[in-house]
């Protein structure tokens, strides 16, 4: 059947199993838009605030459901708006599918209105883009870059489309959608290795990462960590693939992690890393951590063993495929001496220290939101101090409920995340946290929240400054707090309402459990401006290039 | 330690592979010393060869990589014992009269032509190992060198093996 190249798109990316995009139309995306108009009980779009909030909430949206997120912008501007959000799904492994528009194939090279050479653009923060040039090609290439997405370590692709390809007209011949792969291959002889190596080993440390998460192998991680006798530690990226209150649990390890997880990890002699990059946010000082110690690094990147951390050995595969070959061979140790001495590392009073106050504090904000969450709830972060509380306080027990940014820390993703977060889990209650310096760069996005009527819950923590960067001049700049005092007066309160959203103020401690409860109850989107005091800091922290040995327990 | 080496790589002759090649290397901080690209016996598929300078994480690095990007079939290391690398060199010398005889012995014991010639300068071509084209510029360097450019290092295994044994697996 003949078909424009506009309507290919649509109907491709609706063969392949896409019911829902993101985006914002403009000049060189018009004849996408038409068809979408057009196909809209079949495919939603959801018009953002900017294409940022877009390209973010497909990122979250494919976070929390697993499937690839598809997001839609024009030539220019609309693309150029789209790179913080692409470069943020790159390093974070998220599969997005970006469309552009770009001007007629006879006009790009001539600095033509809202041309931009996307594709250059985005090269080294995709997987893989594409300019089509040919409409027979269209349909396939939109079925490639899907599968290029989701399949192997996943990550974002863009799909660079001339305007004249768009109104070219071509056969359209259906594909069903691909099969899902069968486990790979994983080598017996580096199963046999990572074998010899825990056998050897007297403390052994698992330390688990986003790869967990995205392969689904939460109960794998698991019967493999009791066959093992270790404990497991998490990176930020992996914090929501165990339950915190799993015995075996030790939490987020790294430079704000917990004592106890960093502790037992400096202490084990043999580290098995997990679907984890050994990011330097994770590692500290690398000499120092690998001192006396082995590593076992599973992953499906074979480029990531070694780039970080010299692997002793490594297993290459889906980290799901590796777990269930591995708990097949592995026979059931039992240490009882690392145990126990685990078990006093987190007993400890340096990992126990938060004392109760009498100020409104981020823990007792963070409790108070877990209590009106369900286990599947979806929260949804900033970036900053409010993250890492979060990652330190908010107990998540379910896989796919995190969604943060985690490799490029992406001030602004929150709203659009939250967005994306919320749609992907069937407009399911969903939180966002997230600071008054994040959220005044992207709070346009509230009303999209607003116009969609999203059950959001966006808690502001609002202490009047940059927090993190204000904890750095704090430790290591001897207080002189070079543009991190804010002096807005914004009020979140009014604001949310001029959005058409409902806003609540939590000034004290008194009001935390009343106006939360308030705050549940409200249909919609509803902000609560949480104050808290400008000096709240994020502990423990292992200052940078730091060990163990450094860590800052008390502020 | 940095060592030299050389890359051989099979991409899809598609627009804009040069690039993607190119710009991993910048991203990931290593240096190219020379690139060479031209199509193979496919047309489909064009061969890169990148002489550059790295340790063995570098090298590992840089294949693993490369190996990721989608237009990429293949990558080798090649072993530099068995593998005939060279280069071609053209080089304009404005010489004299007097000058031209003694360029012109040189050549024979290198084994260059001479392409063109003129009045006031002599083209010469010479292909080789980098080596052998290091001594031939520095031989020439007294007699003027008003121009020069070299293709940089292509490079093929020696015996029966090809590359395209090592395919990239999964593809």
């Amino acid at each position: 059947m003949q078909m424009t190249g506009a309507k290919i798109i649509v109907e491709t990316l609706i063969e392949q199993g896409i019911d829902t995009i993101f985006g914002y139309p403009g000049g060189s995306v018009l004849n996408i838009y038409d068809e979408l108009f057009k196909a809209s009980d079949r495919i939603k779009h959801y018009l953002t605030c900017h294409e940022q909030g877009a390209s973010h909430a497909a990122d979250a949206y494919s976070r929390v459901s697993g499937k690839p997120g598809v997001v839609i912008a024009t030539s220019g501007p609309g693309a150029t708006n789209l790179v913080t959000g692409i470069a943020n799904a790159y390093l974070d492994s998220s599969p997005i599918v970006a469309i552009t528009g770009n001007v007629a194939q006879a006009l790009i090279g001539k600095d033509s209105f809202q041309e931009v050479y996307i594709a250059g653009v985005t090269m080294p923060i995709t997987k893989h883009n594409y300019i089509v040039k040919d409409i027979g090609k269209l349909a396939d290439t939109i079925r490639e870059a899907i599968s290029i997405a989701t399949t192997g370590r996943p990550g974002p692709v863009l799909i660079d489309v001339p305007k004249d390809i768009q109104l070219a007209k071509c056969d359209f011949v259906p594909k069903a959608a691909p099969a899902p792969k069968g486990p790979g291959k994983v080598s017996d002889e580096a199963v046999e290795d990572a074998i010899e190596l825990i056998n050897n080993s007297k403390r052994p440390f698992i330390y688990a990462g986003g790869g967990v998460v995205i392969s689904e192998a939460s109960k794998e991680l698991l019967d493999f960590a009791e066959r093992v006798d270790a404990p497991i530690g998490l990176s930020m990226m992996g914090l929501s693939a165990i339950p915190a209150s799993h015995p075996r649990n030790l939490g987020m390890t790294g430079m704000h992690g917990k004592f106890a997880a960093s502790k037992a990890m400096s202490e084990s002699d043999l580290i098995i890393a997990i679907g984890t990059r050994f990011s330097d946010r994770a590692t500290g000082s690398k000499l120092e951590f690998t001192k006396g110690k082995r590593f076992i690094h599973i992953d499906i990147d074979p480029a990531e063993i070694g780039k970080n951390i010299p692997a002793y050995v490594s297993v290459i595969g889906n980290v799901k495929d590796v777990l269930t070959r591995l708990n097949t061979l592995l026979p059931s140790f039992e240490r009882p001496e690392w145990h126990r001495e685990v078990a006093e590392i987190k007993e400890s009073p340096e990992n126990n220290g938060d004392v109760p106050s009498d100020h409104l504090t981020p823990r007792a904000l963070i409790k108070e939101v877990r209590k009106h969450m369900p286990e599947d709830g979806v929260v949804a972060t900033d970036v900053g101090q409010h993250q890492m509380w979060v990652s330190l306080y908010y107990s998540f027990t379910a896989p796919r409920t995190f969604i943060t940014s985690g490799g490029l820390g992406t001030m602004g993703f929150g709203m659009g995340a939250a967005i994306g977060s919320c749609i992907g889990r069937g407009r399911k209650k969903t939180v966002l946290f997230t600071g008054d310096g994040s959220f005044h760069m992207n709070l346009n996005e509230l009303a999209t929240a607003v116009t969609n009527n999203l059950p959001l819950v966006i808690v502001v923590m609002n202490n009047g400054v940059l927090g993190m960067v204000r904890q750095w001049q704090t430790l290591f700049f001897d207080k002189r707090y070079s543009n991190t005092t804010l002096n807005r007066k914004t009020d979140f309160v009014k604001l949310a309402e001029a959005f058409g959203a409902t806003g609540y103020r939590i000034s004290c401690a008194d009001d935390l459990s009343s106006v939360m409860k308030k705050a549940f109850e409200t249909e919609g989107p509803v902000l609560v401006d949480a104050v808290i005091g400008c000096d709240e800091k994020v502990l423990p922290m292992i200052p940078p290039g730091g060990t163990i040995n450094d860590i800052i327990l008390e502020g | 330690m940095d060592t030299k080496f050389i890359l051989s790589i099979l991409v899809n002759n598609e627009a804009g592979v040069l690039t993607r090649v190119a710009s991993l290397f910048s991203r990931r901080g290593f240096n190219i010393d020379s690139l060479s690209v031209g199509e193979t016996e496919s047309s489909k598929v064009s061969r890169i060869t990148i002489s550059a300078k790295g340790d063995d994480y570098v090298k590992e690095q840089i294949v693993k990589q490369l190996m990721k990007l989608h237009d990429v079939i293949t990558v080798e290391l090649m072993d530099l014992e068995n593998t005939v690398m060279r280069e071609l060199l053209l080089v304009k010398v404005a010489s004299e009269r007097g000058e031209l005889n003694e360029i012109m012995q040189a050549m024979s014991i290198f084994r260059a032509k001479v392409i063109d010639l003129s009045p006031g300068s002599v083209t010469l071509e010479l292909t080789g190992q980098g080596s052998k084209i290091d001594a031939f510029i520095e031989f020439l360097i007294p007699y003027g060198i008003t121009e020069l450019c070299r293709t940089g290092i292509t490079a093929i295994g020696r015996g029966d093996y090809i590359l395209k044994n090592n395919l990239k697996e999964n593809d």
